[in-house]
């Protein structure tokens, strides 16, 4: 095991940030907020999403601070849903479906297929304002008194029961759901149509195939949530008798229709984490990804099978035996495309040169904890043991432990990754890794005692529980302290490495990929010409002979 | 220049996919209710002017027509008749809203709007309402259970013609602007583009109409 590191840096006696690069090329608050390009609306994005993230952490911290106690002594139980509600709608809605593809995805996108912008910058653009307009919205609903249905909206609850903001926060969902439609439609076409002479679909950096199975997801998925958001304001606000049953209406389309959308959207969030994960781990092993193909096409497989699925959020809802039995069985298979992931991510570790920056150490983390929460998602696939363990605690695990310890670690991980591009600078290695070990340490003390506790049977969604379960809430509450720990270090020191950071030059991790080839952060053109492709992915050898050529006179 | 308009016209389509999804849970719902619930349906949609909805299908089929006149116009860089062309589809676009207003201006003064004040009286007893008792002499009266149903095909009638409503609207506005710059000779100039692609969207929104039409207003009526 090498203990070595892969960074490189130039002299920082003497480096510098390249004077002119797309933050520093307009100034003035207009020309951010009015920009086409992708790199600057990928920063507005990045702070945007950092905002409701810490809201969403927020109401998390008071959701376990609550759960301390058996009773319901911190807030009333009407309170502690709406704190549920809201967590679950920030967190899925405006943190982690946009996460990774309008931040990385929208920065990195065009570099990689070696593009001076995405195929659209003003739907770019527009796609950004709908999702500050949606979390506006958001705020305003929070403000007058939030919604307490869950982020689920089960009808008949949120149409005929509560008396809470659903039709704003509903109306705002479907803002949301338009700026992922957009993101997703500008990557397909960004991808079909822009890429640089020589760089063949089968050359494409993992993380653009991922991006592209995912975009395929928002475009055809969230539609069908729009309309079903607006089926339930027609529902609350005229009564059309849809999910009525008194009128004839059925609960149980509300939850195909919505499913249809949600069970996608889980992939939505993933798929881009994995594409994360695939360029740290061939750069930090030093080795190319292990069965290319296979990774590129399980991308896809994954979206395809994702509309297969849905049913598997209803087994408890009264449908037909013989319909949990089919998509019990597609549940099975739709586990398949991941698995093989994880096979070839860890085939690229065998036998490399592997170092241990911040990056790799997520993407250790990634790959340890979305194995557990998809392990664990077969017993919820098994329709006999999801009966017990459906609506328990052990669901809110396993969901955290594929969001939280899979994809929030791999947005870590690319942030951590992409950084210096970003922003011409390096993190702080050691204080980083040590948020790295903290959020491990933190995420696994949180929410592996819900496993236990879903086992032992605690429902989810509820502020009191037997006295029995106290133990394991303070443990996982001790836990969540140590997490919300470890997410708040990387906003320090990101921040203070915007301006004492060390310079990192073109390409700090030796890494293949357009986007190490020029310079950080990148000119506003991206490429000062257009590169022409004749190697492929993650060609080591072709780095290394590209080292020794000369590049840069004087 | 060819590459732009290839690829915003690929944009264009992708996007009318993803309203092919969006309509498509409104058509889901109205497939289910519609096998469950058939009687209601049946009676319902009599209360529906064929009149009225054969004259929007013809609206909406011409301006399906005078849309892609315009589009010829603009490739052949005729300024004038291009204008033209967009502003019949305009004004075809209005008649057709028009039309629609009226059609629900009957339905509420019916009372055959969801949870206002709706009656179910014209389906249990048909001979209170003489004008379709007289299209539809052998209509029978519902039971009351079936009879309540109607309400879940009046809302779904108004969720996808309003839906449908809605993107006349965006699309009649964008039209306006067309018109405004097409006198500008912004499309005049070899810049077909916009107006193609806006074509590609009216001609959705007009496809979409081709399916409720039936689904609505032509339930019972066979050969």
């Amino acid at each position: 095991m090498s203990t070595d590191t892969v960074v490189r840096l130039p002299d920082q006696s003497t480096a510098r940030i390249p004077k002119v690069n797309f933050i520093t090329k307009e100034n003035g608050l207009l020309s951010w907020l009015l920009t086409g390009d992708h790199k600057r609306i990928a920063t507005l994005y990045l702070i945007s999403i950092t905002f409701f993230f810490a809201i969403g952490g927020a109401l998390a911290g008071l959701i376990r601070l609550e759960l301390l106690t058996p009773q319901s002594d911190l807030m009333s139980t009407d309170t502690y849903n709406k704190v549920f509600s809201m967590h679950g709608i920030i967190m899925v809605f405006l943190f982690l479906v946009p996460s990774i593809p309008a931040t990385l995805g929208n920065f990195l996108m065009p570099l990689m297929i070696g593009a001076k912008d995405l195929a659209l910058p003003k739907i770019n653009l527009l796609s950004w304002y709908l999702y500050v307009i949606a979390g506006f919205m958001i705020l305003y609903s929070m403000m007058t008194g939030g919604v307490d249905t869950g982020w689920t909206f089960t009808v008949p609850l949120s149409t005929h029961y509560v008396n809470t903001n659903v039709i704003t926060t509903g109306l705002a969902i479907f803002v949301a759901g338009f700026s992922s439609v957009f993101t997703g439609l500008n990557f397909i076409v960004t991808i079909h149509k822009m890429r640089a002479p020589g760089m063949t679909w089968f050359r494409l950096p993992l993380f653009v195939w991922s991006n592209y199975a995912a975009s395929i997801l928002m475009v055809l998925g969230t539609p069908v949530l729009a309309i079903t958001l607006v089926l339930v304001i027609l529902e609350r606000a005229f009564g059309i008798g849809v999910f009525d049953p008194a009128k004839g209406g059925d609960p149980i389309l509300f939850q195909h229709l919505f499913w249809f959308y949600s069970h996608p959207a889980v992939y939505i969030m993933i798929l881009p984490g994995m594409g994360v994960i695939s360029e740290v781990i061939s750069t930090f092993s030093r080795k190319r990804v292990f069965g290319y193909t296979a990774v590129a096409f399980s991308s896809v497989a994954i979206a395809v099978f994702a509309f297969f699925v849905w049913e598997h959020h209803m087994f408890i809802m009264g449908v037909s035996n013989y319909s949990t039995l089919v998509f019990s069985l597609l549940t099975m298979l739709v586990a398949v495309p991941s698995a093989i992931k994880i096979f070839n991510w860890s085939f690229t570790l065998y036998k490399g040169s592997i170092t241990f920056e911040t990056p790799m150490l997520y993407s250790f983390g990634f790959m340890g904890l979305f194995t557990i929460g998809g392990l664990t998602g077969v017993f919820l696939a098994s329709t006999g043991t999801d009966i017990h363990l459906t609506e328990t605690y052990f669901i809110v695990a396993h969901f955290h432990f594929v969001m939280v310890g899979g994809m929030l670690m791999a947005f870590l991980s690319g942030i951590h990754f992409w950084w210096p591009k970003w922003t011409g600078r390096m993190y702080p290695e050691k204080i980083s890794q040590l948020a790295a070990l903290i959020t491990f340490i933190g995420f696994n003390l949180t929410f592996f005692p819900q496993f236990i506790l879903g086992m032992l049977g605690m429902p989810r969604r509820y502020a009191a529980y037997p006295p029995e379960f106290q133990v394991l809430n303070v443990f996982s509450t001790a836990g969540a302290t140590i997490l919300g720990i470890g997410y708040l270090l990387p906003i320090l020191y990101l921040t203070w490495s915007l301006k004492y950071g060390e310079i990192a030059g073109d390409n700090p991790w030796q890494a293949t990929g357009l986007e190490w080839q020029i310079q950080s952060p990148p000119l506003t053109e991206n490429f000062p010409e257009i590169p022409i492709v004749d190697y492929e992915a993650y060609d080591y050898e072709w780095l290394e002979r590209k080292e020794k050529e000369v590049t840069r006179v004087g | 220049m060819e590459h732009q308009v290839d690829t915003t016209s690929f944009a264009m389509w992708l996007f009318l996919v993803t309203e092919i999804m969006f309509f498509g849970g409104l058509f889901c719902s109205y497939l289910i209710f519609r096998n469950w619930y058939y009687p209601a349906f049946v009676a319902a949609s009599h209360q529906l002017s064929i009149k009225e909805g054969t004259a929007n299908t013809a609206v909406l089929i011409v301006s399906s027509f005078t849309m892609p006149m315009g589009v010829w116009c603009a490739e052949t860089r005729r300024k004038g008749a291009l204008v033209l062309c967009l502003c019949l589809t305009f004004v075809l676009g209005l008649v057709f809203l028009g039309i629609k207003y009226d059609e629900y201006h009957e339905k509420y003064e019916k009372h055959h709007v969801p949870s206002w004040h709706y009656s179910t009286k014209a389906f249990t007893d048909p001979a209170s309402d003489p004008e379709v008792h007289k299209a539809y002499p052998d209509d029978k009266p519902l039971p009351l259970d079936m009879a309540r149903h109607t309400e879940v095909y009046f809302g779904l009638y108004f969720a996808m013609t309003g839906m449908h409503a809605l993107h006349m609207i965006i699309g009649i506005s964008i039209l306006g602007f067309m018109i405004f710059r097409a006198r500008a000779g912004a499309y005049t100039n070899g810049h077909v583009t916009f107006v193609n692609n806006f074509g590609l969207y009216w001609h959705f929104v007009d496809i979409v109409w081709i399916f409720l039409y039936p689904l609505l207003y032509l339930i019972s009526r066979h050969a």
